[in-house]
């Protein structure tokens, strides 16, 4: 029988050669998926994680993209890890960056064709706080009346899909968009434009953002006060009362990072990459950053490696559809294991694993 | 406006046969959930049931065989999450989300040669007498055999629960693990055969929908009923026999809506589609509040981790 | 960067399968909003229309695709990896691709795009669409003659020109042989959900519709119709196979000859930007078989009225038709302009309901 005692210091070697396990797990069974195919195992992994980042032909172009699909993943799970670890379970961060991009869709829209500076720092505050406000539903209602925040915020992803499809054929819809579904393409909108910052590269103010915060978050945990209280809230609820921290508060406060964050990056997305409101702006963002957010331990610079990781498996994942013929289903499958991989081989970080001869040893006492 | 044209008959028959996916599904996850976990890979699951049953029922001409297949598929799937997350303590809302990803695209990578085939038909079990009964008898006793057997299976899981040992200690697990693993229970265990149950039954719901209620196979064609179902389980409060209502209402609602557009009239579809989460939440809440009745609620232990520590 | 470390090392031991470059004188790329599918819909015609490029050019021609690509940022990122890869022309297939076309197009002059059902054009862009309303006035006509309670039930999708477009042609096409027709609309909200599809279709049978039209792309309705036992119209592919007694006919999605033809234009050097709006003259739209089921009257009506499309003596649009509020739209023999049929967001006089908004 196996015997698990918490680690109280976590080795270092271990997390960082866990995911490298975990990725060569992955690209075994994922190898083999492709050869069951009829594709070649070899070509089809170096095509998904070696081409995107070091090819001749795509690297240039690919290095800064997986930033760019990365930044919003990397902003919504930095605000979910900090809940995470306090046991607030905000799940709706996909509704969140959805009602932060329409809100500040609308913002923006409204005052279309005014040409200001203040428009897109208007937007930022906008998106984030549309984030935020659809994130305070469930906390208030967890810190009123002790409501499940997984189930209320879960709920209030569907609310805000409905209202995202109703917004891009209703009041959003481009006037001058042949009467298709969708909004104005924001991108045209000088004022509303988040621009590409360095030519070519599509790095946009999100990227910049979510780099930032990585940084910020990374010494907020590590040397403020903040993330003491935090993780003693997770662990030690009852302990973290007594020294004074009222639960409420917590609650708020979690909700409201990773619901303005997950605005914030919905915002971003809207205004660089995505360019307008359409019924199906949404990705998943919101559930990949949760997965996002487990993939890097709750931990900012995991969380940037994590985001990035998932990134290339999205783009090196297209490079393979076009250049080998992979089906898009079979790169699904590809992630779903390399997912399954790298959140069983956490056990090993977290836990001592020992063997123990008699399994009744535990009963004698 | 004609409102004359809707039959409510044909109305509630309809809305019956579309909300038995969602039934089944959403009964698996209420005994997943009252264990204690959270399985967000329902709809991986339910399409995963959707291509086993509709493969093996055209290979082998039998769609009773196919539901089995169904439901074995779902099963096996479940298998990947209940590993993941009662042996290998991986968080169970990444785990369960990552297992939907998977289940989607695998399905889609089996089904390949499967779209366009006919499933053997399902035929229609005429309840003897009942069956007859004007309006009624059309209403209800007219359905085919899964139908019925989703309707059983309520009262079953529900007799389970209330009244079976082995339902009681599956409640208990849920509520708090650490008592539970105290007075001697394996929660590992017990946690492991209710993810498996749960996948069976949203297998079920997915061949229902391949089988039965679409009959046909395409990629993808669970389009967020697994989503729903987990919704379900949230507004029954945890009760079995308020999925029924929860089920109809969510299936419903749809089936209303089309039936309104057909004689004319003008709805919003976004903000009625919206409605049954709001309810579901207005519940939820109401539910919160009078915690006066313990009975009632999510289970205690509802997401997370049991960890035996010696 | 550890991990990035790790894998530089174990792709050294890869750089040794690089599969051969084939010599071809033109890489062609397609992108697809949807996975491709196996029998029907949007996404598989398009395919189709790429595999007929591959067996008319042969070594001469490569081709690859992407599926399953969301509209917006990925669209763009996927684009650009195909012109990096060399991929000497793009056809994106699908409305939302248009915004990233016309950026990747501004950076690589080079490369050739055509864009599906969009109206933004570049010296290197062009664009192309089907005019499926003319295929629509020929199911109507079928349905209005062969209806015997004179209700068509008709399952749309979004409220968009094109949608509309098609509604009121079918619509003008049934009522001129059945004054007494009457068609039920119901809108879905979505392009694909086989559950919600089947459930509109049930819907509008238990209304007493006895012939079924579709906008949506799953071959759900034509399954509950063959059960249910009316008849129904397939969309974008033939659907015999999922309705092999209820299809009476198809309108098909045919972009193989645009394709071949464009292909070749690329090859030789003579393509140039255009806007493509073709028909059932060359069969861009296109019916399948009428199905036997059809009296043989009216298989022969149809089919003149499909010719007399065809040749042009005939417009699916031609006056005097009123609007849904009773104003005059054209007037008698007055044919409809592309411009008002492209942005078309009404009903004509006759039809029953609103168009949501």
């Amino acid at each position: 029988m196996i015997k698990l005692t918490p680690r109280n210091n976590q080795s270092k070697i271990l997390i960082a050669i866990t995911p490298i396990i975990a990725v060569l797990f992955t690209m075994i069974f994922g190898g083999i998926l492709f050869w069951v195919l009829g594709k070649n195992p070899f070509e089809a992994i170096k095509l998904i994680f070696w081409d995107p980042l070091m090819s001749e032909t795509f690297s240039d172009y690919a290095r800064p993209q997986i930033l760019v699909k990365a930044s919003p993943l990397i902003l919504i799970a930095l605000g979910l890890s900090v809940g995470f670890k306090a046991n607030i379970w905000n799940i709706g961060a996909e509704g969140q960056f959805i009602m932060g991009a329409l809100i500040s869709a609308g913002i923006g829209l409204a005052l279309y064709p005014m040409e200001n500076r203040l428009i897109f720092p208007l937007m930022v505050v906008c998106g984030t706080l549309g984030g935020t406000l659809w994130a305070l539903i469930p906390a208030i209602l967890k810190s009123r009346f002790n409501t499940n925040e997984i189930l209320v915020s879960l709920m209030l992803v569907y609310i805000a899909e409905q209202a995202l499809a109703s917004a891009s054929i209703g009041i959003l819809r481009n006037p001058e968009g042949s009467g298709f579904p969708g909004s104005r393409n924001l991108n045209q909108y000088p004022s509303a434009s988040n621009p590409e910052l360095i030519a070519g590269s599509g790095v946009h103010w999100g990227v910049v953002f979510s780099i930032l915060t990585v940084w910020f978050f990374h010494y907020l945990l590590k040397n403020h006060k903040f993330g003491f209280q935090i993780k003693l809230f997770g662990d030690a609820p009852r302990a973290a009362s007594f020294a004074g921290l009222k639960s409420n508060y917590i609650i708020l406060l979690c909700f409201s990072i990773s619901g303005g964050l997950a605005g914030m990056a919905g915002m971003f997305e809207l205004t660089g990459p995505a360019g307008a409101i359409t019924i199906d702006f949404n990705v998943g963002y919101g559930f990949t950053a949760i997965i996002v957010a487990f993939l890097g331990r709750l931990n900012p610079i995991g969380i940037l490696f994590a985001g990035l990781l998932m990134a290339l498996t999205y783009v090196g994942g297209e490079i393979s559809q076009f250049m080998l013929g992979i089906p898009a289903a079979a790169i699904q499958v590809f992630q779903g294991m390399l997912l399954f991989f790298l959140l069983s081989i956490d056990l090993i970080v977290k836990f001592q694993l020992s063997f123990i001869r008699n399994k009744h040893i535990s009963r004698k006492e | 406006m004609d409102f004359a044209s809707i039959d409510p008959t044909t109305v509630i028959y309809n809305l019956m046969i579309a909300a038995t996916p969602i039934l089944f599904a959403a009964l698996g996850e209420l005994v997943v959930e009252k264990s204690g976990v959270l399985n967000l890979g329902v709809e991986g699951m339910m399409i995963m049931g959707a291509i086993c049953g509709f493969a093996i029922s055209v290979e082998t001409g039998s769609s009773y065989v196919g539901f089995i297949a169904a439901a074995l598929g779902g099963a096996i799937l479940s298998i990947i999450f209940a590993i993941m997350t009662q042996y290998f303590l991986a968080n169970q809302v990444a785990s369960g989300l990552a297992l939907t990803l998977f289940g989607l695209g695998l399905a889609a990578l089996l089904g390949h040669s499967y779209t366009g085939q006919v499933p053997p038909e399902v035929s229609k079990l005429s309840v003897p007498v009942l069956s007859s009964i004007p309006i009624f008898g059309k209403m209800f006793f007219n359905h085919d055999f899964f139908v019925y057997c989703s309707l059983a299976l309520v009262f079953f899981i529900w007799f389970f629960l209330a009244k079976t040992r082995l339902g009681l200690i599956v409640q208990a697990v849920g509520e708090n693990h650490d008592s539970a693993h105290a007075i001697g229970y394996n929660v590992t265990k017990i946690r492991f055969f209710s993810i498996l149950f749960g996948g069976a039954l949203a297998g079920l719901g997915g061949g229902y929908l391949s089988l039965i209620r679409v009959p046909q196979w395409t990629e993808g064609m669970t389009a967020g009923a697994g989503w729903i179902a987990l919704a379900i389980v949230v507004f029954s409060t945890w009760q079995p026999w308020r999925l029924i209502l929860g089920a109809y209402i969510f299936g419903g609602i749809t089936i209303l809506q089309l039936n309104l557009q057909a004689i004319g009239v003008n709805i919003d579809v976004a903000l009625l589609s919206m409605t049954p989460y709001v309810v579901t939440i207005v519940a939820l809440v109401l539910m919160s509040v009078n915690r006066s009745k313990k009975s009632i609620g999510a289970p205690g232990s509802l997401g997370k981790s049991f960890i035996k520590v010696l | 960067m550890k991990i990035i470390k790790f894998l530089s090392l174990i792709s050294l031991f890869f750089v040794g399968v690089m599969s051969s470059v084939q010599a071809t004188e033109l890489k062609v790329g397609f992108i697809y909003v949807n996975p491709v599918g196996e029998n029907t819909g949007w996404d598989y015609q398009h395919d189709q229309g790429r595999k007929a490029v591959e067996n008319a050019y042969g070594n001469k021609v490569e081709t690859s695709y992407v599926e399953a690509v969301p509209e917006g940022a990925d669209a763009e990122r996927v684009m650009t990896q195909m012109a990096l890869s060399g991929h000497d022309m793009i056809f994106a297939t699908s409305f939302g691709f248009m915004d990233p076309v016309m950026n990747v197009a501004a950076k690589f002059p080079n490369v050739k795009f055509e864009h599906a059902t969009g109206y933004k054009r570049a010296d290197n862009v062009a664009t192309y669409s089907a005019r499926f309303y003319e295929g629509r006035s020929v199911i109507g006509h079928i349905a209005g003659r062969m209806t015997k309670t004179n209700t068509i039930g008709y399952i749309a999708s979004y409220p968009i020109p094109e949608v509309i477009r098609g509604i009121n042609s079918a619509y003008l096409a049934a009522k001129a042989v059945n004054p007494n027709i009457k068609f039920k609309i119901v809108w879905v909200f979505t392009w694909f959900d086989p559950a919600k599809e089947a459930d509109a279709a049930s819907t509008l049978i238990d209304q007493g519709a006895d012939m079924i039209m579709q906008h949506t792309d799953s071959t759900a309705a034509m399954t509950i119709a063959e059960e249910r036992g009316v008849y129904a119209f397939g969309q974008a592919s033939d659907m015999k196979k999922f309705g092999p007694r209820a299809q009476l006919t198809s309108i098909i999605d045919d972009w193989a000859p645009y394709y071949v033809e464009r292909v070749g234009k690329a090859l030789d050097g003579t393509w140039k930007s255009e806007d493509t709006w073709d028909g059932l003259a060359p069969g861009m739209a296109a019916i399948s078989d009428f199905s036997n089921e059809i009296p043989e009257t009216v298989r022969k009506e149809a089919q003149d009225l499909h010719d007399a499309i065809a040749s042009g003596t005939v417009h699916s649009f031609t006056g005097p038709i009123n609007k849904q509020d009773g104003s005059t739209w054209l007037a008698a023999g007055e044919t409809a302009d592309d411009g008002t049929l492209l942005g078309m967001n009404f009903y004509v006089e006759g039809i029953d309901g609103d168009i949501p908004q």
